[in-house]
């Protein structure tokens, strides 16, 4: 069988108006189906659009279509409008005639969404050059977008070897947060001896406030499939598994039906693109459980058993599922494969740092202005993330600092904002990359309190196989929790430091490892906070309830 | 010959030692007689590296490893007994310790417990950390055995054995992080269990007084571990 690629666009991604700006009617109106507007109510938007238009009698020269992540949750359920470019905020359903009667003429201004603003200009789309522009239900407007490109190129015009060299080359870094050169692990798996091998692709995103794996798979399925397809042609592996967390019902079912399509149209299954490479793809669900995406522990997850991490070397890469090699790459670093292949790594490595290449998706969340998903190029600052695109803090509050990584990651305090966003000066700073959590923090949160959250969240999440974590994080939420009652003393501190130590150092899995980050930087940058919880038995931020006796008198 | 049959020559303590490529660091350390602390390894069941107690330097590496899951490689450098090991290890004990509920002078396996011993050999006098005084149910519904989780450290030696050794997977492992705890079948009483088989291999296997038998009063549990070497022998014999 011959995928059907008649009608591909040229070259579908290139301005504002997108590979979906060329319907048959006149005017196209999208409403964004990503999760974050369906629960603003974007389901109704849809269905009262699509009901205004049979009404008006104007089904000649507009269609209603959904479409991905547009970005911009904070202001959903968000509609656009093509092939004028026109961005609709806050749309209800009421709205939907007034919409109607726009098209072709003055736009409603009341809802409208400017597009020439930083939050659209400063980023610089690869993993999301589909999202908000193709309906991810339908794979025709994916290879209207050049889907699959990469994929017929890898098995048509290269071999697997040089699919590695290229992956290599481009210096794409694994994006789940351990940064991973993703072309010297494919090597591995490629290299390492087993009549079977698989590709796993990790979607089992657990950050408090991350959403970037969920955004993707859902806007945008087939790119991930595609990554995964050549991930296996390039390794050997004829075998993929999609591990998900089953806490996300929209992007699973989407996925699937990505996964059926693509074997109807071969680009999965048996003899992908009319070649000799055969690729099948299963999905998995995961009971959510933050400790299966470890990669050791998502693998055992995936064999049915319990899902604890073991001690690694053996790597996945020697030793995987059921004992074979098994590359495990997280949903971001497979969704850049076809756009690096397609496009070349020279064009990839042209973006970004020296020693990160490429954008990097985050999930912007906590006290801004804009909070939603952005993908930006490496090497840009914290603080044009902050106040160009997130739109700066919101009331007359001041940044503290920024949250990254989730709860294996750390605070970065306001004063080191200028710092660019890479592996290694994050890493510098005390945090992480991470998978691309990022929370903004004002004068209204206390430092203290934010590192008791994520470590309350680790010690929920700790999986009891190994003492350090078990115990350790128990004890230190313990600990930091006196803290912000007020009731710790400074040898309590002490402890603190040398359970963080512990902790970090004699943990089994990568969990337990980093659970002390948030705690650690803390200290580093806020010291004062811990000590005026201490001490002056006060919070400063005026977060914690620190009960005094003046107060019980009173 | 396989990879793994290759001989290895590396440095422990400073002394050279050699090792076939399928040994771990722990097997190497105690054939050359240098102790090295355990809890939930076990001669002769599957290593899973969850006590931390075994933790070695090794140069080169970016972290610390168990030596009971870690094989020997060419030209290892390995440091069993530095400092910083020694205030680990000591950490480590204080946390088994404050975790559930460890007083010996009214527990079965008093003078018998590889938890008592180790804290012993390090001198641990008092634990810094709080005590979390967890409550657990005392399951005494088995004809022959009582399990008293409150003595328990989760080393998953019962687990294991029972599994591994007897085949039953009578024990397995019940919620996640400090909440994690031992069941028997489903979630039920052991003496309701309908796949254990009564031959108390978990009871002897038991580091501390989780695991006892019936009528042994305070300080006569002692355990009876030399019986699983003996059966992995056979059972690997007649493979």
């Amino acid at each position: 069988m011959t995928p059907n690629n008649k009608g591909r666009a040229g070259n579908g991604n290139g301005g504002g108006n997108g590979p979906g700006s060329r319907p048959a009617a006149d005017h196209c109106v999208r409403v964004c189906k990503a999760a974050g507007c369906v629960s603003a109510g974007s389901e109704e938007v849809f269905a009262a659009l699509s009901d205004a238009l049979k009404q008006s009698g104007q089904s000649v020269n507009c269609e209603v279509k959904g479409a991905g992540c547009m970005g911009l949750c904070a202001a959903g359920p968000l509609v656009s409008v093509e092939p004028e470019g026109t961005w609709y905020r806050e749309v209800t359903a009421e709205d939907a005639p007034a919409i109607l009667n726009s098209l072709g003429g003055e736009i409603v201004e009341r809802l409208h969404l400017p597009t020439n603003t930083p939050f659209f200009e400063r980023q610089e789309r690869i993993v999301l050059e589909n999202m908000g522009r193709i309906d991810p239900e339908r794979l025709q407007e994916y290879l209207d977008a050049d889907g699959y490109a990469g994929l017929n190129k890898a098995l048509t015009e290269m071999g697997p070897a040089e699919v590695i060299d290229e992956i290599t080359q481009s210096g794409l870094r694994g994006r789940g947060g351990g940064g991973y050169s993703t072309g010297l692990k494919w090597g591995t798996v490629a290299k390492a001896v087993g009549e079977r091998k698989y590709v796993v692709c990790n979607a089992d995103e657990g950050d408090p406030g991350a959403f970037m794996d969920r955004c993707i798979l859902e806007s945008d399925p087939h790119r991930v499939l595609e990554g995964m397809a050549i991930a296996g042609y390039a390794t050997g592996a004829s075998q993929g598994y999609v591990y998900i967390r089953a806490e996300y019902p929209l992007a699973i079912s989407r996925l699937r039906s990505a996964i059926r399509q693509a074997e109807r149209e071969g680009y999965l299954g048996n003899r992908v693109c009319g070649t000799p490479f055969s690729f099948t793809v299963e999905v998995r669900l995961g009971a959510g459980a933050f400790v299966c995406g470890e990669e050791t522990a998502l693998i055992h997850s995936i064999e049915g058993q319990r899902g604890t991490p073991r001690s690694r070397p053996p790597y996945p890469a020697q030793q995987g599922l059921w004992g074979c090699p098994t590359l495990v790459n997280n949903v971001e670093t497979l969704a850049n494969i076809p756009s690096i292949v397609r496009k070349g790594s020279a064009w990839f490595a042209s973006i970004g740092t020296e020693h990160s290449k490429g954008t990097k998706v985050f999930a912007l969340a906590g006290r801004v202005n804009n909070t939603g998903l952005i993908e930006v190029p490496m090497g840009i600052s914290l603080r044009e993330i902050i106040f160009d695109i997130g739109g700066g803090i919101p009331g007359d509050h001041t940044c503290k600092g920024v949250q990254t990584g989730g709860p294996s990651g750390g605070c970065i305090p306001a004063d080191c904002l200028d710092q660019p966003v890479d592996y290694e000066s994050l890493a510098g700073l005390g945090s992480i990359m991470g998978s691309g959590g990022m929370i903004v923090v004002d004068d209204t949160s206390c430092m203290v309190d934010v590192a008791k959250y994520f470590m309350e969240f680790c010690m929920s999440e700790s999986c009891g196989k190994c003492v350090s974590c078990r115990a350790g994080t128990s004890q230190l939420f313990d600990l930091l929790d006196k803290i912000t009652k007020g009731e710790a003393s400074e040898a309590d501190l002490a402890l603190l430091e040398e359970l963080c130590d512990l902790v970090k150092h004699t943990s089994l899995c990568g969990l337990g490892q980093s659970a002390p980050n948030p705690v650690l930087s803390t200290l580093r940058y806020f010291r004062d906070e811990y000590l005026s919880h201490i001490v002056d038995k006060e919070c400063p931020a005026g977060v914690c309830s620190i009960h005094r006796d003046v107060e019980a008198a009173v | 010959m396989s990879v793994l049959q290759e001989v290895k020559t590396l440095t422990i303590n400073g002394r050279e030692a050699s090792a076939r490529g399928d040994e771990t660091i722990l097997e190497i350390a105690r054939e050359h007689g240098i102790f090295v602390p355990t809890l939930c390894h076990l001669h002769g069941l599957s290593p899973v590296g969850g006590c931390r107690l075994c933790l070695v330097e090794v140069e080169g590496a970016n972290r610390l490893l168990p030596a009971c899951t870690t094989r020997v490689g060419e030209g290892m450098v390995i440091r069993t007994d530095s400092d910083r090991l020694k205030g680990y290890r000591r950490m480590i004990l204080e946390l088994f310790l404050s975790e559930r509920n460890h007083t010996c002078s009214v527990c079965v396996s008093n003078g018998y417990c590889e938890l008592q011993s180790l804290s012993r050999d390090a001198g641990i006098t008092h634990v810094r950390v709080p005590y979390r005084y967890q409550r657990y149910t005392v399951d005494a519904s088995h004809e022959l055995f009582v399990a008293d989780q409150n003595r328990c450290i989760m080393c998953t030696r019962c687990v294991r054995v029972c599994e591994e050794v007897e085949g039953a997977h009578t024990w397995d492992v019940q919620g996640r992080g400090i909440e994690a705890r031992l069941i028997s079948d489903m979630n039920e009483s052991w003496g309701d269990s309908d796949s254990c088989t009564s031959c108390g291999k978990c009871v002897q296997v038991c580091p501390t007084g989780a695991l006892s038998e019936k009528g042994k009063s305070v300080a006569e549990m002692s355990k009876r571990k030399q019986f699983l070497p003996y059966l992995t022998l056979m059972r690997d014999k007649w493979k």
